[in-house]
């Protein structure tokens, strides 16, 4: 089940879909690539969880500002950042988004107000509570989203910025997205209360559990979130239960302690397949508009592909370049 | 020349670049009162002790389009919001391929002196300079911080204002009017000819003691006040040492892998440099301890004009002649 269909138009229902799908493909590409030995480092996918960033990003504007975590490229994909500089960034090219410096956790673009993604948990929370008070400060009605884990709420920096930004009204979203797992230890471990929203109690704000793997509900949500942030009446702690398919990275190898029928109790929930029998059952997608999409996904991705290979690797001496800004 | 405290000179710089540009903006976990006066709530925000938010909020601020100055008020404060610092601010415009900037002073009284202890009595500045990204300055006299405070608030990185606790009532003359002092530029407070000393803050003005001391005997001390960390002028203390061929550095901090170290090194490394020496290096620092509360123990752990006097001596007389 997924909920009714949110007051949009039915070319913005089918461009979540194909937001969420090219999540998707681009991340499995990614791990190809990566297994593979173009891509180097640290790989952490977001399949399974796509309904959520695509959900709060569709609530946004191009001027609203979002931060991420080190599983970034569902929140670069649903902010609109581009596909070609997000793969180069990835096969460390200097056409990349970070000109190589950066890689799968460290993509952003301030033009698109992506604040980047952030290897450190919790760190993010912070510097977008920063642009919440520089949207507040703007006066313009902007609004900043702070996307983080469930291992992220236990941090000190989330507590220390719902308080401010609670007691300062700033116009943020803080987006828990709870799959269960910070790494490899689980959130029964770890959270004296299974619910996070139920910690917007503490500052006096509205906390809300939403399916995260329903995109609709995510997006009503953060609709309302947005809303109330514009009023300037202040943030809005959201709390999606969602669940990542894959390891914590894809380096191979690596333990997964993940119980088998929780990973296959959440596959049978795929936020996609939801929303592609929604779209159906109303009548806004059929076998051949979902073909043309993939078909246009998988040539965008091969475009990536081909635009990252082309772009030269960076030279050893910019090494040096960009300590400094001008 | 009229005349303003260290702590005076400060707060001026940011009143004047606060009136200059709208984009500059204060926080801090208490008001002060000169700044919260003029420039009320639009622009004084004032913070809960949560140095991590504080400090990370600042980054995200300078990333949309601000100029924040954070005030940390001690340094030892800003230890709680090291991964806003190092992982966060000195790294984030490098990492995401110099795409924005991030303008941003932070502001740390340093130094011991106080009677408060180990907490409260911090010179950790090297800690930072290791830490690449990060700009910083720790000035000596009133001038200087206004100049430098004016320079930082414009510079579009961050930068990190250490400010000498000891030194924050000492008076001087500061100019009249809008004047800036680059980074990276030292300041030859005292030619001379036999010793260069190179110290911070509080410890420029107990060199200049001791070479007032020294002089009555002949002593001819230059002595040479960097101002800016990182930068490091090492061009000007390098050219002091090829000049004297004897070097003191004075440091508040201890030795260890301190500012003190980088500064031997850079005389050490460089061929030229190296081949006019005519003695050792001498370092004239802390005790590496933990700073004591009583005023005997504080007082045993600090360098001061003696401990200058006797570094200078031993240089002295350690020397060797070296080829013109």
């Amino acid at each position: 089940m997924i909920s009714l269909s949110p007051n949009l138009p039915p070319e913005r229902q089918r461009a979540m879909l194909q937001q969420m799908l090219t999540i998707r493909r681009f991340e499995e590409r990614a791990s190809d690539d990566y297994g593979a030995g173009k891509i180097h480092g640290v790989v952490h996918c977001y399949i399974g969880e796509e309904a959520v960033a695509v959900g709060v990003c569709t609530a946004l504007t191009r001027t609203d500002r979002i931060i991420s975590t080190h599983r970034g490229h569902g929140h670069c994909i649903a902010k609109g950042a581009d596909l070609n500089r997000m793969m180069a960034e990835l096969y460390g090219r200097q056409a990349g988004y970070c000109k190589g410096k950066g890689g799968s956790m460290h993509i952003a673009d301030f033009d698109i107000g992506m604040l980047g993604a952030n290897g450190i948990v919790a760190g993010g929370i912070p510097i977008v509570t920063g642009a919440g008070l520089a949207a507040q400060m703007e006066g313009k009605g902007g609004v900043a989203v702070s996307f983080f884990g469930d291992g992220a709420s236990n941090a000190g920096p989330f507590h220390e910025c719902l308080n401010i930004a609670a007691t300062m009204k700033l116009p943020m979203i803080y987006v828990c997205e709870n799959n269960l797992w910070a790494a490899q230890t689980s959130a029964a471990q770890t959270h004296a209360e299974i619910d996070v929203a139920g910690r917007a109690a503490g500052y006096g704000i509205p906390g809300v559990v939403v399916d995260g793997n329903d995109v609709f509900a995510v997006y009503q949500a953060a609709n309302t979130a947005v809303a109330r942030a514009r009023a300037g009446e202040g943030p809005t702690l959201i709390e999606c239960k969602t669940y990542r398919w894959r390891a914590h990275t894809e380096r191979k190898g690596q333990p997964d302690p993940r119980d088998k029928a929780e990973v296959e109790a959440w596959l049978q929930r795929d936020p996609i397949a939801l929303l592609e029998r929604q779209l159906r059952q109303q009548g806004e997608l059929d076998d051949a508009v979902l073909r043309a999409m993939e078909s246009e996904i998988a040539g965008a991705i091969e475009a990536a592909v081909a635009f990252s290979e082309a772009s030269p690797v960076p030279l050893p001496e910019q090494a040096t370049d960009d300590v400094f800004a001008a | 020349m009229r005349e303003l405290t260290y702590n005076q000179a400060a707060l001026e710089a940011i009143a004047e670049e606060m009136r200059r540009d709208p984009k500059v903006f204060y926080m801090s976990t208490d008001a002060l009162p000169s700044l919260w006066n003029e420039f009320g709530a639009d622009r004084i925000k004032v913070m809960p002790i949560a140095e991590s938010a504080i400090t990370g909020m600042g980054i995200g601020a300078a990333g949309s389009g601000f100029r924040p100055i954070v005030d940390w008020r001690q340094v030892t404060f800003c230890f709680v919001a090291m991964d806003q610092i190092v992982n966060q601010a000195a790294k984030i415009h490098y990492m995401f391929g110099g795409q924005a900037k991030f303008p941003m002073l932070f502001r740390a009284s340093v130094g011991g002196g106080g009677q408060v202890a180990a907490q409260h009595s911090q010179s950790p500045y090297s800690m930072f300079m290791n830490v690449a990204g990060l700009k910083m300055f720790l000035p000596s006299t009133p001038a200087d911080m206004k100049g430098l405070i004016k320079t930082a608030i414009r510079d579009n990185n961050p930068v990190i204002s250490f400010e000498s606790g000891r030194l924050m009532g000492l008076k001087g003359p500061v100019p009249d009017g809008d004047y800036t002092i680059p980074l990276g530029v030292a300041d030859v407070k005292r030619q001379g000819s036999d010793v260069t000393v190179v110290a911070l803050a509080w410890l420029v003005h107990e060199a200049l003691a001791a070479a007032d001391t020294l002089a009555a005997e002949g002593i001819s001390v230059e002595v040479i006040d960097p101002r800016s960390l990182v930068p490091l002028d090492s061009d000007t203390i390098r050219a002091s040492v090829r000049k004297t061929g004897r070097l003191v550095v004075a440091d508040e901090a201890g030795p260890t892998a301190g500012f003190s170290a980088e500064v031997a090194t850079l005389v050490t490394e460089d061929p030229e440099t190296f081949a006019r020496l005519q003695a050792p290096v001498k370092r004239v620092c802390a005790l590496q301890v933990p700073i004591p509360y009583s005023p005997v123990l504080e007082n045993a752990v600090f360098p001061d004009r003696s401990r200058i006097i006797a570094g200078i001596r031993e240089v002295l007389r350690g020397s060797r002649a070296v080829a013109a």
